[in-house]
């Protein structure tokens, strides 16, 4: 079976002074049927590279291969088989909800009809209420409406979430999730990590426009070598400095952030006992101690020694 | 692919073009802004320019007498023989005065009676000012007839006010050419930019959907909003002010849509790459600026020099407002139309082609 989206040695180049490279060389295959994110700080290239897939901008150089078609060869037959939603499209405000799913679902030759549409996506409720009294949550799950209108195989959904309210994003979440169980290929953007671990089979990590990192995000935290993350505060932080724990056993980094310590340790019950004992031999109060599984953040933090959020800041 | 979708099958039949041309019509009349802007306006327009234009009683002419005691018969004498006439309003006043208000326009003429009997009478008036030289005129004529002049030859006069002659058979026909550049360009070019700012191209541009079916649903439509404008904007021309079309509606009817053509064809032009509401306003303004002061619309396009018409000839704005007053005030049949409907189907034709190879979906 073909893969859902191929893309190989993927180059956008924007002209201008300084020409923009916002994406450079990037590879990346969504198989058929699973849920595939791109996971990255703002401005890595995400949606650049999406919007190449949608066909809606073309690519400086390489090789694009969607549902196993060629933009500029199949785009009609490409157009008919994909469902997108772009990260900012204000639908008509004075349009209903049932009317623009209704328009829509007129551009594709086949389909779903809008009542269910508008059931899949919840909005019963809001079928007959005007597309500018919706919350910000309805909007974008009308705009994921919008994108499975002409039952697609492939639905690339460009920030689906972002700037919703928690209750909203599971919403989303459960949607994407239906979409998925129903064996549609679904490549999604976002910078949140559990977003991505919890809705994606296979992640790829992007930054500065490449790809740094790909796979399931069980496989990518493992590849840490570390499974869980220790971080603590002291009672009197000016003592924090002298402090020496990358000898512990089961320890397998330390990084000291503004006011609290980090360790990525393999085995939990090893590492804890030990820190604890080091820590009363030196003098040391706890203020504070958690621990938890490692997360997409710390492999992405590792691989760039900068926080997802963080974009473009220095690390 | 193994899926359980009990509906995913052909369905319906749905028509891309008349759901386009079906939510523009939905957006349009859920906007009330929009429907006073297209529709209230040009009614305003009229009803405002109706009004100043309208046909006066027969304007009156303000003369001042000079006061001067020495001269009581003379002063008497002019008093008596103006205020015969109706033409005439007539005031006495000392001569600071007279002077005054002739400075500040408010006497079109001074009449300064002689001291003596037998002597001259002066009118003091600004030559350059149409109502003094008139005022000048009239005055003399019935100051020369009420001291005894007999005219030797005899005249008669008729005053012409049929519907057809009128200002306001003139105005009506230059704002319905108005009309339709202001829906064309506004209607056509405001909502194409609003939708490329609202990512609504781009999005519709991830669907199957044909570009021909999205133009021509914009167009379809414009053509739509068109009919009630053009009826409330006619209809009330004729209940109000009794404005008639002397020649056949349908050439009219004609006229109308190759005009809405033009310029929607204009406005889609002028849409296709501005980027902001407000570069399209200040290119769709540009635009309409000269055809508004040069294209006859609240007054003839002859009126500018002869070096200049064939610019002005070749605005689409010109040939359309020539050929609505031709056929509304005129009867004027539609062969006999031809220069001016070439111009209009040239600036039509010319402006779609180029609006579609400029044109800019994201």
């Amino acid at each position: 079976m073909t893969a859902a989206i191929r893309c190989t040695d993927l180059v956008k180049r924007y002209e201008g002074r300084p020409p923009v490279e916002a994406v450079r060389g990037l590879n990346l295959t969504v198989e058929c049927g699973e849920c595939f994110g791109l996971l990255g700080p703002n401005g890595a290239g995400k949606t650049t590279t999406i919007e190449i897939l949608e066909g809606l901008s073309e690519p400086t150089a390489g090789d694009v291969e969607v549902l196993g078609m060629r933009w500029g060869r199949d785009d009609a037959a490409i157009k008919e088989r994909i469902g997108i939603s772009l990260q900012e499209t204000r639908l008509s405000e004075k349009l209903q909800v049932d009317e623009t799913l209704t328009l829509f679902r007129s551009f594709y030759r086949r389909g779903l009809e809008p009542d269910e549409v508008i059931r899949r996506v919840s909005l019963e409720e809001k079928a007959t209420a005007r597309v500018g009294k919706l919350s910000g949550g309805q909007r974008q799950r009308l705009a994921v409406a919008c994108a499975l209108v002409g039952d697609p195989d492939l639905l690339l959904l460009d920030e689906p979430t972002t700037g919703l309210d928690p209750q909203s994003r599971r919403q989303l979440w459960d949607l994407i999730r239906d979409l998925r169980a129903q064996g549609r290929t679904v490549l999604l953007t976002t910078h949140y990590m559990d977003e991505a671990e919890r809705l994606c089979d296979r992640v790829a990590v992007v930054d500065h426009g490449k790809v740094i990192a790909q796979g399931t995000p069980r496989r990518l935290i493992a590849e840490l070598g570390s499974e869980h993350v220790v971080e603590f505060t002291l009672e009197d932080p000016q003592r924090m400095a002298p402090l020496e724990l990358a000898d512990l056993p089961a320890v397998r980094s330390v990084r000291q952030d503004v006011d609290h310590f980090c360790l990525s340790v393999t085995e939990l019950h090893v590492a804890l006992p030990a820190l604890l004992e080091r820590l009363r031999q030196t003098g040391h109060r706890l203020a504070g101690l958690t621990t938890r599984h490692a997360s997409l953040e710390d492999v992405f933090v590792t691989l760039t020694g900068r926080h997802l959020r963080d974009g473009e800041a220095q690390p | 692919m193994n899926r359980e979708l009990p509906s995913a099958k052909v369905t319906k039949r749905y028509s891309p073009l008349g759901q386009l041309i079906l939510a523009r019509l939905r957006e349009f009349y859920r906007e009330p802004e929009a429907i006073f802007w297209v529709y209230g306006f040009p009614l305003l327009m009229v009803v405002a320019l109706g009004i100043a234009f309208r046909n006066k009683p027969v304007e009156q002419m303000v003369v001042d007498v000079q006061q001067d005691a020495a001269a009581e018969a003379q002063v008497r004498f002019v008093w008596e023989a103006l205020s015969k006439d109706e033409t005439f309003k007539v005031q006495i006043n000392d001569p600071a005065l007279c002077q005054r208000r002739l400075r500040t326009g408010k006497t079109a003429l001074i009449v300064v009676p002689p001291s003596a009997s037998g002597g001259a009478y002066a009118y003091i008036f600004d030559p350059t000012r149409e109502e003094g030289r008139l005022a000048q005129s009239k005055v003399d004529d019935a100051l020369q007839r009420a001291a005894g002049r007999v005219d030797p030859l005899p005249v008669r006069t008729q005053a012409v006010q049929e519907p057809g002659g009128r200002y306001i058979d003139f105005l009506v026909p230059g704002l319905l050419g108005m009309s339709l550049m202001g829906g064309g360009l506004w209607g056509v070019g405001f909502v194409i930019v609003d939708m490329r700012i609202r990512k609504m191209l781009k999005r519709f541009l991830a669907t199957p959907m044909r570009k021909s079916d999205f133009l021509l649903g914009i167009l379809f439509s414009r053509l739509l909003f068109m009919v009630p404008e053009i009826f409330v904007l006619l209809g009330f021309a004729w209940l109000a002010f009794g404005v008639v079309v002397q020649g056949s509606l349908l050439a009219l009817v004609i006229l109308i849509l190759l005009g809405a053509a033009t310029f929607a064809g204009i406005g889609l032009l002028v849409a296709s790459r501005a980027k902001t509401l407000e570069a399209v306003s200040g290119l769709m303004n540009l635009v309409m600026l000269p055809m508004w002061v040069l294209s006859g619309i609240f007054f003839s396009s002859e009126r500018f020099p002869v070096a200049m018409q064939p610019f002005i000839q070749a605005l689409p704005l010109t040939p359309l407002n020539d050929a609505l007053r031709a056929v509304m005030l005129e009867g004027t049949s539609l062969p006999q139309l031809w220069p001016q409907m070439a111009i209009l189907a040239g600036w039509a034709t010319g402006s779609f082609v180029f609006a579609l190879r400029w044109f800019r979906w994201n």
